[in-house]
């Protein structure tokens, strides 16, 4: 606390008062120590050990990171990891974008399918990846329901295809938070540069590429660092769906990591698993928030 | 600090790191069944029991309540957990010193696991007592048995694998069951012809493939095979037996042998089974489990004496004797080593008095559970469909081996591995060599 921050009214804030200042820190702290850095120093430690869970905790040195990191299940995982984000993204964003503008209209019936489109985000992930286990079963599943056999496919079974069906299923289930993202942003554009647009004689098209998108930017921008953030965490939903299966082929690295821990009962490797995981998500979301502007929270409606 | 204070914490950290790294989603520490001690009971007796949620449960609970109304002040606490729960809860628990006083269990590597780590009694001394010792089938009763010692005493039925089919479909195609796997290879054409899956399998859950695996390879080089993996010979994996066997799974596959689909298959709902009866397949190799999921799926099929069952089949040129058989012998109990003298002691007076008497077996019986006591043949007679009973009891008393899953008997480590491996053999995503490869690291 060395600047004051002036409001925009140009007067200046309270400041509290100095000594208390820290102390108002002590509780997020003490649960970010405890919920976030401790058990990161404990995995740290355990990726230098070999335990079952069970026996006696023995030093491996760097036994677990060499095994680990040669282990083309890992890089499977790493390739898997990556396909999903990058598809999330290009799959979610324009599906989000598009309802977000479209919800935001005050129309009535808008609203009611608003409702609707959100209803997906207030399921559990395991529900809903139950719910699709049992629509995607090729026999009794929504193939047979509907008499449509070209639904009765090996949707879970299929290497090149359960990836796909993966991602349709996390899309299903994280479109409506991000579209109430774009909901919010559109909604926050001033209709003056709507009126200014129309004046100038700019078609609704028009209006959509050049005034709602780009006021959209930081919206886009946070949207999708949650959306390639989020990749990495992607687990409950798969883990009920496929297991990581069939094979590997769905074997993501957070799945990796569980499997490796509480399925193979290897805490030492999973461990290592953990730290390549905290490392990655760091490092991806400082890139995204360092070359995106979105650290600069300037906003773009500078002169409206 | 104690190494069991350092393995508790080392645990507790694991799982908060997994919190961490996974948000929204956590398997919490493990909760030890509180010792609700407000019924009277003595203190420091009050025995704890985690048993499997299913078909089988109110087995347990019964037992359980028997023995509470006759042993007042030395009464169990039961909770149920579902199959695959409970296996990571239960090695969370026993890990940190919080294992309820009876650990059910599989026998085979976890069980070895528990006694290398010393977290289970050894009960050879009960296991000799004159009252139990001719209770239970012995070749049952030795899986929990571990270097000459008893760890773990049979509780639940037997468990052994057979192939189930539908008597409909044969008759409709007029042909007969198969005898021996080239009949096998036969019959798949046929079905094929009518629009019927030759075999139903549950390809997602992946285990139900390791009964392929397991059967061929004890047909074709009998359970000497799996005995020299379990010892950790080097290349173990490479003999000729496994890879013929897993050479002979992708000629069934590739026949289109398993239904269509069989990858997307899980055993959640038992909808591998429900193929069966009703009438898109013609056959399964399963577990007596497929049997219970009949009864509750389709009671008038079952009624109408439309399951059949037979042997696996044998294999020409095979050495393993075409009585073997495999599966899961039984479940066990297992006594914790973390529980005070008073529960320990209140768990083996309910092993040596109720496990497995009189009203016990009745139950097990009435769950469609074959118990393995000696001498039942009477109780058999006396159930729903006698032919079955016996049927499994026989095959199960009379087995020159009786191989345990080997899911169940291998490390976890390696069944990770295995299970994985297999189901990229089925979908031929991988060859026999490439199999026998994977596998033969986890031996290193």
């Amino acid at each position: 606390m060395t600047t004051i921050p002036a409001s925009r009214s140009g007067a200046p804030l309270r400041r509290p008062r100095p000594a208390l200042a820290p102390l108002l820190a002590v509780p997020a702290l003490v649960m970010y120590v405890v919920f976030a850095i401790l058990p990161l120093g404990g995995a740290v430690v355990l990726s230098f050990a070999q335990w079952d869970g069970l026996s006696q905790i023995t030093w491996a040195g760097l036994g677990n990171w060499t095994s680990v990191l040669s282990d083309p299940v890992t890089w499977n995982a790493f390739v898997l990891t990556g396909k999903i984000m990058l598809v999330s993204v290009v799959v979610q964003t324009p599906i989000s974008l598009l309802l977000g503008v479209f919800t935001a209209g005050r129309q009535r019936y808008r609203e009611v399918l608003a409702v609707l489109y959100f209803v997906p985000l207030l399921l559990s992930s395991a529900a809903v990846a139950i719910a699709f286990k049992a629509i995607l079963d090729p026999n009794f599943g929504v193939a047979a329901a509907l008499g449509l056999p070209f639904l009765k496919q090996d949707w879970l079974g299929n290497p090149d295809l359960v990836l796909y069906v993966v991602i349709f299923v996390i899309a299903w289930q994280f479109v409506p938070f991000h579209t109430l993202l774009y909901q919010a942003g559109v909604r926050q554009i001033p209709s003056s540069l709507y009126e200014a647009a129309t004046i100038d004689g700019a078609g609704r098209v028009q209006q959509f590429f050049y005034v709602t998108l780009p006021q959209l930017r930081n919206t886009i921008v946070t949207s999708g660092t949650l959306m390639v953030t989020g990749s990495l965490t992607y687990f409950d939903a798969v883990f009920v769906l496929t297991g990581g299966g069939p094979g590997y082929a769905t074997r993501l690295l957070p799945l990796d990591m569980y499997l490796t821990g509480f399925t193979a009962n290897q805490m030492g490797p999973a461990s290592v698993l953990a730290v390549i995981l905290v490392v990655v998500g760091l490092a991806l979301a400082f890139v995204l928030t360092k070359f995106t502007g979105f650290a600069r929270m300037q906003s773009d409606q500078e002169g409206v | 600090m104690s190494v069991r204070r350092l393995r508790a914490s080392a645990l507790a950290i694991t799982a908060l790191a997994a919190l961490v790294a996974l948000t929204g989603c956590g398997t919490a520490g493990p909760s030890a069944a509180g010792p609700a001690a407000s019924d009277g009971s003595v203190k420091g007796t009050n025995a704890t029991v985690w048993v499997i949620s299913g078909a089988t449960e109110f087995v347990f609970d019964n037992s359980f309540d028997r023995w509470n109304k006759a042993h007042p002040s030395t009464p169990f606490t039961v909770q149920s957990f579902a199959n695959d729960p409970y296996k990571q809860k239960i090695r969370t628990a026993v890990g940190a010193g919080q294992a309820p006083t009876l650990i059910y269990g599989w026998g085979g590597g976890t069980l070895k696991s528990y006694v290398d780590a010393g977290a289970v009694e050894d009960l050879s001394d009960l296991a000799a007592d004159p009252a139990l010792k001719d209770r239970f089938l012995p070749s049952i009763a030795a899986v929990g048995q571990v270097d000459g010692k008893t760890y773990a005493v049979p509780n639940n039925g037997l468990k052994p694998v057979m192939i189930y089919y539908n008597k409909d479909l044969f008759d409709q195609v007029g042909v007969k069951p198969p005898r021996t796997w080239d009949d096998l290879l036969a019959l798949v054409p046929k079905f094929r012809a009518k629009g019927i899956a030759p075999l139903t399998v549950a390809g997602a859950s992946k285990w139900p493939l390791l009964m392929w695996e397991e059967y061929l390879v004890d047909r074709l080089g009998g359970p000497q095979v799996m005995q020299r993996v379990l010892a950790g010979e080097k290349n173990a994996w490479s003999d000729p037996a496994i890879v013929k066997a897993n050479t002979m799974i992708q000629q069934l596959v590739s026949a289109g042998g398993f239904v269509d689909g069989f990858g997307s298959i899980s055993t959640d709902s038992s909808a591998d089974i429900a193929l069966l009866y009703t009438g898109k397949a013609a056959m399964t190799l399963a577990l007596p489990s497929a049997y219970q999921a009949v009864q509750s799926g389709a009671p008038d099929f079952l009624a109408a004496h439309k399951l059949g069952y037979l042997d696996f089949p044998t294999v020409k040129g095979g050495k393993g004797d075409p009585l073997d058989v495999v599966g899961n012998p039984s479940n066990y109990w297992s006594v914790s080593s973390k529980a005070t003298p008073g529960e320990k002691k209140t768990a083996e007076e309910y092993i040596k008095e109720d496990l497995l008497d009189s009203s016990y077996v009745s139950d097990l019986l009435k769950s469609a559970n074959v118990p393995p006591v000696q001498g039942i043949q009477d109780k058999l007679e006396a159930t729903s469909d006698p032919e079955y009973y016996g049927k499994i009891y026989s095959l199960a008393s009379k087995a020159p081996s009786f191989q345990l899953s080997w899911d169940q008997a291998l490390s976890p480590e390696q069944a990770d591995v295995l299970l994985t491996s297999l189901q990229q053999v089925f979908l031929k995503q991988i060859t026999p060599q490439q199999f026998s490869d994977a596998m033969n690291k986890t031996l290193e």
